[in-house]
């Protein structure tokens, strides 16, 4: 390990601007306008970026396995449990640290567009570099404990953001409901976190809390066998605590069933959703998971749940992502489906997979995401897209930057999001880890119906948004139109700061995947070749099928052609709203058909049926409990109050007319004796020395008398 | 006719009495400063008298110069406050400046 004294300057200078922004943020705003708001939250960010290229620079130059680190000061020294707060730049930090660093900060530059005129300006630059911070704390963290602070700041800022309108109510309570479905998702983080510490430590005589420490502990020869024939319940101890933080990542990733609380963050600026709820914290499962490819590795159990949640959730969203009108919210569907590509990956074993996949996907949804604010703006806050297209004539840059990263999240070849999707589907179909029947059959299977609906939701979306006619003038006069839109009455591109973030992230949406090129075509894998050394460990416990090229071959072409058919039938149905079959369908077609759209379009009811079971059962529990409280608790307190106040009465009375008598009585003696007796004082020179004779007069006879 | 102890002890309480009675009559500060110098030169004659006549040796007659010195130097500060009583009240009648009394 390489010491460096620049790591912790990483995390540290978003929190800066963060505190410059919070502290003095309001006066500069009032005093010198945006620009002294902005400027600090910007320039932060890119040090940070830069710092982190520097690192990863400093690292490739080290050999494979090195990675940097920063320890700063001794956090919880508590015997074995020992945390510190510490920085460890490894291969795979870095992925993730070039990635926030860099999608963060082009964010930060499309928000000077997004959040201009904004009242709030400082405390939305504020909050955005809090999470910066935050972020950076979670992928750099050298030990569960400090991840844990990253991972539950990035769950208030997520809060934070999503409310950052606050005085609606649906979007305060959007970000309500996303910090309670974090807390699920956090216990079950701590649990496994304490279970694995506690665990290991009983069944190889030594834990620790850092996960590198933790992973030789692992490695050692037989720990491994040891610590998977230790029960817990009756489960393996891998098993559980590989579960119990899987569902930490469940409610962080939003997969099956905690993925609720996403689509509902889209109330959130759009500049959030893209930074907060597409690149980077939601992908802080995924990170998890990988980051303990060590303990995942040793429990096939657990992997395959992971694999068949992350399998089932993205063919479920990305169903549920079909028909939503609301933009923002087929998106919000999508990333859902996405990450849960990334958790197929990552739970066959494909643990570089997962995170090439996660930085792909930070590019295309940052880009639609960004789009997709691009275009609310210019619709002025309209986010139905029945009241949009036409669009790509008036604002062709994001039409076209649009138009990419929905060829690079539909798998096109040559885009990006192929190499990482394919590869994904590959590696599902070719492992010979999952306990399901037909090995990675299932799981493959599940992302590739996954992949269809993808092609189609997301080119139905751009179908409707950008081609055809604009259809937002129905119900507006034409008047308004010319005071909102100009004197076209149309919508029209946005300025600099916003179209070249845009283009910078379509441009990687485009190209990013050649990074990591197939081996099937004979080509060096960048990607891979990084992270191998990260992953070295656990390489031994994860098996291929064995198919050949020939399927692979196979596969690949197949999933082309999904990714076209998908494209095809959007394109048929949506392309200039021309295809009159979809408003036919709706109006005119079988119960069926309706019945299906009906269920789907209302996202299976899920929702409300949280609502019914959890919600009203909380609530209920909780009436029942406030009853026992109000009758009995209360009853038991009042009781023990009303004895209290008796004796209380009693002590007063005696205290009030014996004890105060007394000191009465004292004090009343004192005052008369010296209210006479001042009488005597009278300040003249000529009585005292009188006085004084006198006395020495009595006292001279007296001693004559005496003697 | 020789001076006797005697004789000084009788000049002292003279001396003493008209001192006490300066200082318990009079209002004016300056008199009552001009009481106190004669009570403490009745002091001073005694002790002189009696280490003339009783001890024989000097250390009464020293004691007594130390007595004169701290007199002169008590006076002068005396005089001193006399003197910003005058500038503060406009008289040095004792009874009359009573500005802190209770």
């Amino acid at each position: 390990m390489e010491q460096v004294s620049y790591l912790f300057l990483i995390p540290m200078l978003p929190l800066v601007g963060a505190a410059w922004n919070g502290l003095f943020g309001a006066r500069l705003h009032k005093r010198l306008g945006e620009t002294a708001i902005h400027w600090p939250a910007i320039i932060l960010p890119w040090v940070s970026f830069l710092l982190s290229l520097w690192a990863f620079i400093s690292l490739a130059r080290l050999d494979e396995s090195a990675a940097l680190y920063q320890k700063l000061w001794s956090w919880l020294p508590l015997g074995i449990v020992n945390a510190d707060v510490a920085f460890r730049f490894d291969r795979l930090s870095a992925v993730m640290a070039m990635v926030v660093t860099f999608v963060g900060s082009l964010i930060h530059i499309y928000s000077t567009g997004y959040m201009k005129d904004d009242p709030s300006y400082w405390r939305f630059f504020s909050y955005l570099n809090l999470f910066m911070f935050a972020m950076l704390t979670l992928v750099l963290a050298d030990n569960f404990l400090l991840m844990f602070v990253g991972w539950e700041g990035v769950g208030l800022c997520s809060y934070l953001l999503i409310s950052f309108w606050y005085k609606e109510r649906a979007n305060a309570a959007a970000g309500m409901k996303a910090f309670i479905v974090n807390r699920v998702g956090d216990l079950g983080f701590g649990l496994g976190m304490y279970l694995l510490f506690w665990g290991v430590l009983k069944a190889a005589g030594d834990s620790s809390l850092n996960f590198h420490t933790l992973e030789t502990i692992i490695s050692r020869p037989g720990m491994a066998d040891a610590i998977i024939n230790t029960h817990y319940l009756g489960i393996s101890l891998p098993t559980l605590a590989a579960v119990l933080l899987f569902v930490g990542a469940t409610a962080k990733s939003a997969q099956i069933p905690l993925y609720v609380w996403l689509p509902d963050a889209m109330a959130g600026p759009t500049p959030v959703s893209a930074l907060i709820h597409a690149a980077t914290m939601v992908t802080a499962g995924v990170y998890m998971v990988a980051r303990l490819h060590f303990l995942f590795a040793l429990t096939p159990a657990a992997m395959t749940i992971v694999a068949l949640v992350g399998g089932l959730t993205a063919l479920f969203a990305a169903t549920m992502g079909l028909f939503q009108y609301d933009i923002k919210k087929v998106l919000a569907y999508s990333t859902v489906s996405q990450l849960g590509y990334m958790f197929m990956a990552v739970g066959v074993g494909a643990w570089w997979v997962g995170i090439f996949h996660l930085m792909i996907h930070a590019f295309f949804k940052a880009c639609l995401f960004l789009d997709s604010g691009s275009v609310i703006l210019a619709c002025h806050h309209e986010q139905d897209m029945r009241k949009m297209g036409g669009l790509g004539k008036q604002m062709p840059i994001t039409g076209a930057t649009y138009l990419v990263s929905s060829l690079a999240i539909s798998g096109i070849p040559f885009f990006a999001g192929f190499f990482s999707k394919d590869e994904i589907l590959w590696k599902a179909f070719d492992s010979g880890n999952t306990l399901l029947p037909g090995g990675g059959f299932i799981i493959w299977f599940l992302g590739a119906v996954a992949a269809l609906f993808t092609a189609f939701y997301m080119f139905r979306s751009y179908y409707m948004t950008f081609s055809g006619e604009y259809r937002g003038h129905a119900d507006k006069t034409g008047a308004e139109l010319e005071e909102h839109n100009g004197h076209h009455g149309l919508p029209c591109e946005q300025p600099k700061n916003i179209t070249v973030v845009l283009i910078i992230l379509a441009f990687l949406a485009a190209f990013g995947g050649f990074v990591g090129l197939p081996h099937l075509w004979h080509m060096p894998n960048l990607f891979e070749h990084w992270l191998e050394p990260v992953f070295i460990s656990t390489r031994h416990r994860l098996f291929s099928a064995g198919h050949g090229p020939a399927l692979e071959w196979a596969l690949m072409s197949l999933s082309v052609v999904i990714a076209i058919t998908g494209w095809a039938t959007a394109r048929w149905l949506y392309k200039d709203a021309k295809n009159p079959i979809p408003a036919r369908l709706l109006t005119e077609g079988s119960p069926l058909v309706k019945a299906i759209h009906r269920i789907v379009f209302n996202k299976y009811y899920v929702d409300e049926a949280y609502e019914a079971t959890f919600i009203k059962g909380a609530l209920k529990t909780s009436k029942v409990l406030s009853l026992f409280d109000n009758r009995i608790i209360d009853g038991i307190v009042n009781l023990a109050g009303a004895v209290g106040r008796l004796f209380g009465y009693i002590n007063g009375a005696i205290d009030k007319y014996f004890v105060d008598g007394i000191v009465n009585l004292v004090a009343s003696v004192i005052l008369k004796g010296g209210s006479d007796f001042s009488h005597a004082q009278t300040g003249r020179i000529n009585t005292y020395i009188l006085g004084l004779l006198g006395g020495s007069m009595v006292f001279l006879v007296l001693v004559y008398l005496i003697s | 006719m020789t001076i006797t102890i005697s004789h000084l002890l009788v000049v002292s309480i003279v001396l003493l009495a008209s001192g006490l009675y300066c200082v318990i009559t009079r209002k004016n500060a300056v008199a009552l400063l001009m009481g106190i110098e004669l009570i403490l030169n009745a002091a001073n004659l005694n002790l002189v008298a009696f280490s003339r006549f009783v001890t024989g040796d000097i250390d009464g007659q020293v004691f007594a110069l130390f007595g004169i010195l701290l007199a002169a130097a008590e006076t002068v500060v005396a005089l001193a406050i006399v003197l910003q009583v005058f500038r503060a009240f406009d008289t040095v009648d004792v009874d009359r400046t009573d500005k802190l009394r209770g």
